[in-house]
């Protein structure tokens, strides 16, 4: 079942300077109980998708096309067309998000307990003692040791880990059926990196819900994921299943991705390699592929094209898209 | 909570010790002779001199002096023997020969002016600056957050007697809104309505230059704490806007405020000087100035210290204020 179907998305924030458009005409959709990851190097979108799809931007300053549909608790309905007080009824209740800084993402003054009760208390007309067993419940369920007594802690009162955890509790408290989650893990160490992503796929099975995981970490894709979009300037420039992806990368960015990442299996002797220049202004895009000026394949199509002409986004594979002329097989030499 | 506000307290009452000291010692080596002034500017027998001097114990060695005007605090003092002595109960300052009175009576009438004023300036400050901040940030850009410029600029330029003046002028004299304040001023207890009829302007001037930073303060704090990650958490769980601002957002920015808002009110504890001058409040500051000018030596420095002494316990009382507010602060 399709749980969120995106079509057209596009965000642009006017500046003095011009409109910076951030996304750019991205589809895509997501199955209930699956994990999608977003991937791509910072200002490529990622984050903006998400945070229109929660209705988190403000309209003032941003502008938003496109529709998507969501399958909520009651019935269908277009997270960009609706209204923001009618949206705020699905936020934190179908669709939840945990970002990438725990220190700073709970509020310093109340008590981790007192967060995640109201969280609960705002979709569900019940005693705050009940809020306040199921916030119990959820802490114990993320893996805080006695949770009966850590519930009245404060925020600084844990480690950047714990305080990620309190964070899933808290987006769970209410059974959502989509969970964004933004670089869940980008400020963690390492090992707690691991232990929180596999919190997280626990807590999927457990929950029945769909992920959105948004990171730059190919690394943390290959486990966790099933479909990746992998994003570049704002658009989508390859979409596949996990296998497909690191298999058989069709597109030279996310090519470029994967080697930069130190592998097991090659010679530790090996520099790694680095994709050279920068991302393009969101102003003033390339006309041509995005990724062009910093191809090091362009040359292998022929007449300039990839400098031109914006490649579609293209099937390879019933599972397997790519916005590249390179492999979709009008390469000349 | 209990070890942080026993704590703070002992610091405090060391501060005042120290505070005590400094003012007696300034004080004491002033280039006056403080028995000569109890007689006149003009007196010049000796014999009368040397007599006070003796009274009022200002020939005892320093330490003394420091150590029965310490002591008079807890136990009062007294001054000369005989018919001519004078008791002045504790907490007594010290004994005013200007206005043949103890000091701690002369404050004890000027305080609650004081106070009044200052209280009801500071609900009117924070009423107005708080709310106006808020709106500000709320609807920033917009024709309010305009308005609000426009206020803050006016409040911060004008100085406060101008201010007091101009309201004299026009809602007394010209447009006979409010009576004349005839310097009479009328206790709380005796009349509540006539009190804050002769409060009223004074409050509103006080409050006008007050209100404008508070504004100012209030609108950026408020926009600041908007950004923060934590408010988009609080959005992303689905709470309506107003719970945000009011709950999550004002609470942490107006912690600042609660500083602010004491030491400013402190401050004008100590007398608010032109103000009080203006309306012809008798006041702290108003009885600070007259002494200074008269060289009314104890008076002078039962003021300093009231003073010094009313920020030091309206620092305490923010700490452990701010302890109820940041959690962080209570469980370190």
């Amino acid at each position: 079942m399709t749980l969120l179907h995106v079509r057209n998305l596009s965000v642009g924030f006017p500046t003095p300077d011009g409109v910076v458009h951030a996304v750019n005409d991205i589809s895509f959709s997501i199955n209930a109980g699956e994990t999608l990851a977003i991937v791509g190097e910072s200002g490529s979108g990622k984050t903006v998708t998400n945070l229109a799809l929660m209705g988190l931007l403000n309209n003032n300053t941003a502008q938003i096309s496109g529709t998507a549909t969501f399958q909520s608790h009651d019935g269908e309905i277009d997270l960009l067309g609706i209204e923001g007080s009618k949206l705020q009824k699905y936020r934190g209740r179908d669709i939840s998000m945990i970002f990438q800084d725990p220190m700073s993402s709970l509020h310093p003054y109340y008590s981790i307990g007192d967060q995640i009760i109201e969280a609960h208390q705002v979709h569900n007309q019940v005693e705050p003692e009940v809020s306040r067993q199921r916030a119990i419940e959820l802490l114990g369920l993320v893996g805080i040791p006695d949770p009966a007594s850590r519930v009245d802690s404060y925020p600084h009162q844990f480690s950047g880990g714990m305080r990620q955890r309190v964070m899933i509790a808290m987006a769970l408290v209410n059974n959502p059926s989509l969970l964004i989650a933004d670089e869940p893990t980008t400020a963690l160490d390492v090992t707690v990196q691991a232990q929180i992503l596999n919190l997280l796929k626990d807590l999927q099975s457990e929950f029945k819900m769909a992920i959105i995981l948004i990171t730059h970490d190919l690394g943390v894709v290959a486990g966790a994921a099933d479909n990746v979009n992998v994003m570049y300037a704002g658009r989508i420039v390859e979409s596949a299943n996990v296998f497909d992806l690191y298999a058989k990368p069709s597109m030279p960015y996310t090519q470029g991705l994967l080697d930069s990442i130190p592998r097991l299996d090659q010679p530790h002797t090996n520099r790694l390699s680095a994709i050279p220049g920068q991302p393009p202004s969101m102003i003033s895009l390339p006309p041509g592929c995005s990724f062009a000026p910093r191809c090091s394949r362009k040359d292998e199509v022929a007449g300039g094209r990839c400098s031109l002409e914006l490649p579609e986004l293209t099937l390879r594979s019933a599972s397997h898209s790519a916005r590249c002329f390179i492999s979709e097989g009008v390469a000349v030499k | 909570m209990l070890s942080y506000i026993s704590r703070r307290l002992g610091v405090t009452l060391l501060i005042l010790l120290g505070v005590s000291f400094t003012v007696y010692v300034i004080f004491a080596f002033l280039p006056f002779d403080p028995a000569a002034l109890t007689c006149g500017k003009n007196c010049n027998d000796p014999g009368i001199i040397e007599a006070n001097r003796h009274r009022l114990g200002y020939d005892l060695p320093f330490f003394t002096q420091y150590w029965n005007f310490i002591k008079g605090l807890f136990v009062g003092s007294s001054y000369g023997m005989g018919a001519a002595l004078i008791n002045c109960p504790a907490p007594s300052l010290g004994y005013s020969f200007r206005e043949h009175a103890c000091v701690s009576s002369i404050i004890g009438e000027a305080l609650p002016v004081t106070l009044s004023l200052a209280l009801g300036a500071l609900v009117l400050w924070l009423v107005v600056g708080i709310g106006l901040g808020v709106l500000a940030a709320r609807y920033k850009g917009k024709i309010v957050d305009s308005a609000s410029t426009v206020f803050v600029l006016i409040g911060t330029s004008l100085p406060t007697f101008l201010t007091g003046l101009m309201l004299l002028v026009f809602v007394v004299i010209k447009w006979r809104w409010l009576p004349f304040p005839a310097g009479n001023y009328t206790p709380f207890l005796e009349d509540p309505y006539e009190w804050a009829q002769i409060l009223f302007l004074p409050w509103v001037t006080l409050a006008f230059a007050y209100a404008a930073l508070y504004t100012r303060f209030v609108r950026s704090a408020v926009i600041e704490t908007s950004n923060e990650d934590y408010i988009r958490t609080a959005r992303a769980k689905g709470l309506p806007e107003g719970t945000i601002l009011g709950k999550h957002t004002l609470r942490s920015a107006l912690a600042p405020i609660v500083t602010m808002a004491g030491l400013d009110f402190a401050g004008l504890l100590g007398g608010a000087i032109l103000t009080e001058s203006v309306f012809n409040l008798p006041g702290l500051g108003r009885l600070a100035i007259g002494s200074v000018i008269e060289y009314d030596l104890p008076i002078i420095v039962a003021t300093t210290l009231l003073a010094a002494a009313i920020v030091v316990l309206m620092n305490l009382v923010v700490d452990i204020a701010y302890a109820f507010i940041d959690p962080r602060v209570r469980i370190a």
